[in-house]
């Protein structure tokens, strides 16, 4: 049996354990909030290039189709895009996204297919490093921006634009986490490289559209803007997505705590009580023998 | 006589309203769009987007990165990727 002292520390221990997810989660509930606006945002501009892009994209097809959207014609090497937060605290998040990434990777693997990681953010880095330790290549460091905006995701494209132009890969698959709820969060696999042709019926009008410069050049300058965007998209999904695990995850461990505390307090008081039980004991005997 | 005008941009959607006319930085040239256009798609070079909120009244300049200009039944939407505002 733990001496009251010893009782007495674990609780206040405990207490302030509480404290700390407490504030964790109201913490995530409003950034949660925020990032659910920002994803809102978001949409009117990702649904109306993806309009431009259906339309664009039926009209461009053939051999003379860029590259980004026609594909370098071999499915060989693949690019696995995992975006993960920097910061643990978030329940399954993260292991999740990197269950789905790891099992793709297996699989392909499997097929004879070269495979390389791409991550961004840090917590994916180890578990997936442990699995594959030779497939990791680069890592896009967010820690040193607060929220992932709209120019990491230029860079992030950017950079995957870049070397694919350079032929490094032939596809490239992005792991993200789609928000569905605060206690629902999805990890998604979407392929961005090469584009793969909205499904939007385009409404067509039967009107015909002038393109200035030519309907080639504008769905060229048009394919990088989209791959940023669904980027974009998916770290703004990601971002809700792990305020919402962190609720959830810190409301679980608040409650838990509690209970811990209510457990604790019930033994302590037990034992003061049998401490005072005994003491008294002792003088009702000693008084007694007198 | 309304044009009906929206500006979007990754982060948000900036502008959606009617008005009179706008002047884009097409990048073969400004264009101006009134209501009833026809239907024209076009990228943009870095530049000032002016918006006229009436025929009289000063233009108001939105210096935009980055983006294309889709003219449809709809009215005007510009997409950048980077907005100004003064």
């Amino acid at each position: 049996m733990a001496s009251l002292k010893e009782l007495k520390g674990r609780i206040s221990s405990v207490k302030s354990t509480q404290k700390i997810t407490k504030a964790k989660q109201m913490v995530a509930a409003a950034k949660l909030r925020k990032a659910q606006a920002a994803a809102e945002a978001a949409r009117p501009y990702a649904s109306r290039l993806a309009g431009v892009m259906a339309s664009l994209s039926a009209k461009v097809s053939g051999d003379d189709a860029p590259k980004l959207l026609a594909g370098t014609g071999s499915n060989q090497r693949h690019l696995l895009v995992v975006a993960n937060s920097d910061k643990g605290l978030a329940g399954a998040f993260n292991s999740n996204i990197v269950r789905a990434a790891l099992t793709t990777a297996r699989s392909l693997i499997a097929q004879g297919k070269n495979v390389e990681f791409y991550l961004i953010g840090r917590k994916g880095r180890a578990p997936i490093k442990r699995a594959f330790p030779a497939l990791v290549g680069t890592q896009f460091d967010t820690t040193d921006v607060r929220e992932p905006g709209y120019e990491e995701a230029e860079r992030i494209a950017d950079d995957l634009i870049a070397r694919y132009e350079d032929g490094k890969f032939d596809v490239a698959h992005l792991f993200f986490s789609t928000f569905r709820s605060a206690l629902s969060q999805e990890p998604t696999e979407q392929q961005i490289i090469p584009v793969p042709a909205p499904e939007v019926a385009a409404d067509d009008t039967g009107a015909v559209v002038e393109y200035e410069p030519g309907e080639e050049e504008i769905l060229e300058a048009l394919l990088p803007r989209y791959v940023r965007t669904q980027i974009f998209g998916a770290l703004l999904e990601n971002n809700a997505s792990e305020q919402g695990a962190s609720m959830t995850a810190m409301d679980n461990a608040t409650r838990n705590a509690g209970e811990l505390i209510d457990k604790l307090t019930i033994q302590y008081n037990r034992s003061r009580q049998a401490a005072i039980t005994t003491e008294l004991i002792e003088i009702i005997a000693g008084a007694e023998a007198l | 006589m309304a044009l009906h005008f929206e500006l979007v941009t990754p982060a948000r959607l900036v502008r959606s309203e009617e008005v009179h006319m706008v002047v884009v930085p097409g990048a073969e040239g400004e264009f101006g769009v009134l209501e009833g256009h026809a239907p024209f798609m076009s990228t943009i070079r870095d530049g000032a987007v002016q918006v006229y909120k009436s025929a009289t009244s000063a233009p108001e300049m939105i210096q935009v990165r980055g983006g294309f200009a889709e003219v449809g039944d709809t009215g005007l939407t510009v997409l950048a990727e980077h907005v100004d505002e003064d």
